[in-house]
């Protein structure tokens, strides 16, 4: 029989705020054990919240990038449960209203080769809420160590629909979730760090039946390839036990990356009763039309829509663009040097760019925000090699140099002498001494025998000692030789 | 003088203080004399810091010697409630959950009397975690009330009302989250104020129920209560509920407010289970008010026979998630026996908690369960809608209300073991609560064995200029407070 | 132990995490059961229509701005734990 999975995510995106969420405390990572706290971290006798105003505006902001509609009042609830890392034992989110209600996140499915754009799709949300972010447990041999940094830093969740039907899909959906966050500044989305964490549920069904089966909740997806093969490994074993005969129980499992499998987590708690009631701590949010346009005005183009762009605008190919596009700051860059070069230049300034500047700022192991080579200097190149000024084998060798010192290309031109000969004169008169050398391959071509011509060039880049620009001395022969009938 | 500086009210005090008749080490050392005194039968604190104390006091003086005294409040001992956060010293709810921690950050009610120049002095005993109206749910030990040694202040903020009757502090901070300042005034003959809700910062008390909670003072005059509100209301930005208003000078405004007012008097207030004797002196408190000129209306608020069964499943409810955080995992009271982590929260909550907090801790955990939350709480919130509506109907006729504050004087130690008999003391207070209202309970006689007699005036929302005049406008006359226990 | 109020005392003792000896528990349960049939006088209350109040003077957009105000010293964070170790608080071992 064929199956078909059904996939919703959840995905917890830190919020890139200077404190935490409901106290001034400062927000960081990679800091020493419990320096970010404060008496509301720790939940000490007596503290109260107080919301950060720059996390609701991250969250909505959020919203309006991803079409949500804004609940024009939302409130908060406490989730009442007990963990060591959760300094209240409770954590205050948002139940019944949240911030933002539906919207979507437009994917990319792998398309049937790498340079051939795939199949897009949308995936529709349920919703976005703010919360905070719990502790960090160490686990030893005999304790547990608590670092209560990251409690309460902002944490958005974004719920998807139950609409997707393959790992790659959800991959697809994180890594076009992830890269919106990043171009509006909400989050660096750095898995590593956990400022992006995804849970997954996953059920199957009989292709063809609407009813949804019995969902699976996959947790500790912590890294982008984890998302998809966790997720394509839990289809897997639900086809297998539905196969075997088996039913799918509803459950939550821990995937573990390293070793590719997963196992049921049998924690102590009893079913889930986290007894939601609105935190009297804390007065509700109204969000009005003033405030949703002055973010609305700070919402930045996605980078769907930016690629869409790239490739009606400037005409360079999906293959440039998706390599430009994932890199906000590249493709920045890349529109920064197309504007000094020229549009007619961009195909050739988004070459030198993925390919030449990338090969490069790995090969320095160096961050394109570092690069001493700026938008002005591929500019500059392209110009300089347009103008046949110069010409391609040195053309490489300028941009290593210039990448290396940050000098513009024309200086490093003259000062290593590398500039083309471009005076006609020069050039006519030693393509008329190669002509006359050789008599034997004139008569040859004039034959009809194209191939011959190239027995002049070799004379006259001896002649002009390699600074030549073969387009020209192309050109130049054929001329002469048409006028020598 | 008139009397031991320790007997002596604030505006008594700074006048004698300004003219140096008095120094703050002088008063101090009146004020620990006397505690050390009465305590043994008084037992209003949970701890003392002389030293702490007497090095505020130089301050103090050094302030006043230097011409730059803080107020009518620099030098001056205030009594503090064991919920309420001053740094450096011990917080401990009266919890042996709490008996070990010390308060790395001041309440910004400190914060505030500190600027103030207020000596912060002790800590006050209480119900553990506020929950209680007798103070015998004290971990520690349980309060006498200094009128009637044998019966009990009244509670939860029984050692704030205690330590001022019997002098052991000038005023006191106490908190109210459903009569536990205005009760405990009434059973020891002095004035207690539960602010409007919002007027006062909770950043730093203990919280019991967050939408409940208030903190108030405590003094032996109207006078002396409107000093301390000044010092301690307003808006604070670390108290997301905390109200932006004007503050005036109530102390200023005492004299101003001259009435004639429109007093309501509730039915529902004055029915079965109102002790005789607390019935007859309120009934002489509003014959004397209408001997100034006062109109006396009846007014009805019908959902008050729903207030205790509403305020027990929100105060409940809101309990059990703000008492989630005692866990023995970052302080407070850990189980040596704890097996595994999940075990610890088992044992330190049992071991930690007292049977009255663990009794609200189960009945808020249930109301908040699944499938019961619409039934209980919601339910009880829109009960709450119809109470504040009530007395919101009432102010449309009246500009004040006039209640008994309990409806009996203080009962004997140990005469209250049914906890739902506890429970119904509080009807006639918890109304002011769930509705956020302000309420001060003035003394209005005692009983003919000697124990006193408390009246609740329960004013406007933000109206505590006026309601503090209404009580002094009776004060004037009967100063009830003025009599001192024998001790 | 009274059937007419449906208090599972274990299942609600669980989730408060609370340890009772059965003593407590019988107690509670008759205790809270007579509490509960008092607070049922609620249902009399014609609701309808009616909205909730959870705050008495409801305000809005109560927040601060996002400056970062210094917190606590680590070892003032940690004056009350009643077990630390590596500047962390120590727990018993989380079985997970």
């Amino acid at each position: 029989m064929n199956y078909e999975a059904v996939i919703g995510l959840e995905v917890h995106v830190q919020i890139k705020t200077r404190s935490k969420m409901f106290t001034r405390a400062p927000a960081g990572y990679g800091h020493d054990v419990n320096t970010l706290t404060d008496p509301v971290v720790l939940a000490l006798p007596g503290v109260l919240p107080v919301m950060n105003k720059a996390a609701l505006d991250a969250v909505v902001k959020a919203g309006l990038l991803l079409g949500c509609e804004i609940a024009p009042v939302c409130k908060w609830d406490r989730k009442n449960y007990f963990y060591p890392d959760s300094p209240k034992n409770y954590q205050i989110s948002q139940y019944d209203r949240p911030i933002c209600l539906g919207g979507a996140v437009e994917i990319e499915l792998p398309g049937p080769a790498r340079n051939i754009q795939g199949e897009h799709k949308r995936i529709p949300l349920t919703r976005i809420h703010l919360e905070e972010d719990v502790g960090k447990l160490n686990h030893g041999a005999l304790d547990s160590l608590i670092d209560y940094n990251r409690a309460g830093t902002p944490l958005m969740e974004i719920v998807s629909e139950p609409a997707m039907h393959s790992a790659e899909e959800a991959f697809a959906f994180l890594t076009s979730l992830r890269l919106a966050m990043i171009y509006a500044g909400i989050s660096d989305c750095d898995m590593e760090k956990g400022q992006l964490r995804c849970d997954a549920n996953i059920s199957v069904r009989p292709a063809g039946q609407t009813k949804l089966g019995t969902k699976v909740e996959l947790k500790n997806l912590n890294s982008i390839s984890f998302v998809r093969d966790g997720i394509a490994h839990e289809i897997r074993r639900q086809i297998g036990v539905v196969n075997a005969g088996g039913v799918i129980v509803q459950e939550t499992r821990d995937y573990d990356g390293l070793t590719g499998t997963s196992q049921s987590l049998r924690s102590k708690e009893m079913a889930h009763d986290y007894r939601y009631f609105p935190d009297p701590d804390l007065m509700p949010v109204k969000v009005d039309e003033a405030w949703k346009q002055r973010l609305q005005a700070t919402c930045p183009e996605l980078p769907f829509d930016k690629q869409r762009r790239f490739l009606s605008h400037y005409q360079i190919p999906y293959t440039i663009t998706s390599v430009l596009i994932p890199d906000q700051a590249l493709s920045n860059f890349f529109e920064e040097a197309v504007a000094l070069a020229g549009i007619q230049q961009a195909q050739v300034v988004g070459n030198w760019i993925a390919n030449d500047l990338l090969r490069e700022l790995g090969a320095a192991k160096r961050a394109l925000a570092d690069s001493l080579l700026r938008p002005v200097h591929v500019a500059e190149l392209v110009k300089l090699i347009e103008a046949g000024v110069l010409l391609m084998p040195a053309a490489r060798e300028v941009f290593a140099e210039m990448f290396a010192s940050g000098e513009l290309p024309g200086a490093i031109v003259d000062r290593r002498g590398l500039r083309a000969v471009t005076n006609e004169g020069d050039l006519e008169q030693w393509c008329r001494e190669a002509l006359a050398g050789n008599p034997k391959s004139v008569a040859d071509f004039k034959a009809g025998k194209e191939s011959a011509l190239n027995a002049f060039k070799g004379p006259v880049m001896k002649a002009a000692k390699g600074k030549a620009n073969p387009k020209l001395v192309d050109e130049t022969l054929r001329r002469l030789l048409a006028q020598s009938n | 003088m008139s009397s031991e500086p320790f007997f002596r009210s604030i505006g008594e005090l700074s006048a004698a203080l300004a003219r140096g008749e008095l120094s703050s080490v002088d008063l101090m050392r009146s004020v620990i004399a006397r505690t050390e005194a009465v305590e043994p039968k008084v037992r209003a604190f949970n701890s003392f810091d002389r030293e702490d104390a007497l090095a505020q006091a130089r301050s103090s003086d050094l302030r006043r010697a230097a011409g730059a005294s803080l107020g009518p409040l620099d030098g001056i001992p205030i009594g503090m409630k064991d919920v309420i956060a001053v740094a450096g010293q011990p917080l401990t709810a009266s919890s042996r959950m709490l008996a070990n921690f010390v308060s790395p950050y001041d309440a910004t009610v400190v914060k505030r009397l500190r600027a103030a120049g207020a000596i912060c002095w002790g800590r006050l005993n209480l119900d553990e975690f506020a929950m209680g109206s007798s103070t015998e749910n004290s971990a520690f030990q349980a309060t006498a009330n200094p009128y009637a040694l044998d019966c009990v202040p009244g509670g939860s903020s029984g050692g704030s009302a205690a330590a001022v009757a019997a002098g052991e502090a000038i005023a006191s901070l106490g908190s109210d989250t459903g009569g536990s300042i205005r009760q405990p005034a009434a059973f020891c003959n002095v004035v207690g104020l539960k602010p409007t809700y919002g007027l006062v910062s909770r950043y730093g008390l203990i919280a019991f129920a967050s939408s409940l909670d208030q903190i108030g003072p405590f003094a032996r005059s109207v006078e002396d209560v409107a000093i301390l509100l000044g010092a301690i209301a307003g808006h604070d930005p670390l108290d997301s509920t905390s109200f932006h208003t004007g503050i005036p000078d109530y102390r200023a405004e005492l004299d101003r407010r001259k009435g004639p007012w429109r007093l309501g008097i509730p039915k529902e207030y004055f029915g079965e289970g109102l002790d005789p004797e607390v019935a007859e002196a309120v009934q002489r408190a509003v014959a004397h008010y209408q001997k100034l000129g006062c109109e006396v209306k009846p007014v009805s608020l019908p959902h008050t026979e729903y207030g205790v069964g509403v305020y027990y499943i929100i105060a409940t409810a809101e309990c059990s998630s703000n008492l989630a955080r005692y866990d023995g995992v970052r302080y407070g009271h850990r189980s040596k026996e704890a097996k595994d982590a999940v075990d610890l929260y088992f044992r330190s909550r049992a071991e930690g908690f007292g049977s009255e907090v663990k009794r609200r801790i189960i009945l808020g955990t249930y109301v908040l369960s699944s499938g019961y939350y619409d039934a209980f709480y919601l339910r009880a919130q829109k009960v709450r809608t119809l109470i504040r509506n009530d007395f919101l109907a009432a102010y449309r006729e009246v500009d004040a209300i006039l209640t008994p504050t309990a409806p009996t004087p203080a009962f004997r130690r140990g005469a209250k073991a049914d906890p739902l008999a506890m429970y119904l003391c509080d009807v006639y207070t918890i109304g002011v609560n769930l509705a956020g209202l302000p309420a001060v309970s003035v003394p209005c006689g005692f009983s003919q064995d000697g124990r006193p007699i408390g009246m609740q005036l329960i004013g406007q929302p933000y109206g505590e200029a006026e309601l503090l005049g209404i009580a002094r406008a009776y004060e004037r006359d009967h100063p009830w407070a003025q009599k001192r226990p024998v001790l | 132990m009274s059937h007419s109020i449906d208090l599972n005392i274990d299942h609600v003792a669980n989730l408060a995490r609370l340890a009772l000896t059965p003593e407590e528990k019988a107690q509670y349960a008759t205790q809270l059961t007579e509490i509960l049939s008092h607070i049922a006088k609620l249902k009399e209350v014609n609701v309808d229509g009616v909205e909730p109040t959870a705050h008495a003077f409801p305000l809005y957009n109560v927040w601060a701005e996002d400056v970062p105000v210094a917190g606590l010293p680590v070892d003032l964070a940690l004056r009350n734990a009643p077990a630390q170790r590596d500047q962390m608080f120590a727990v018993p071992k989380v079985v997970e």
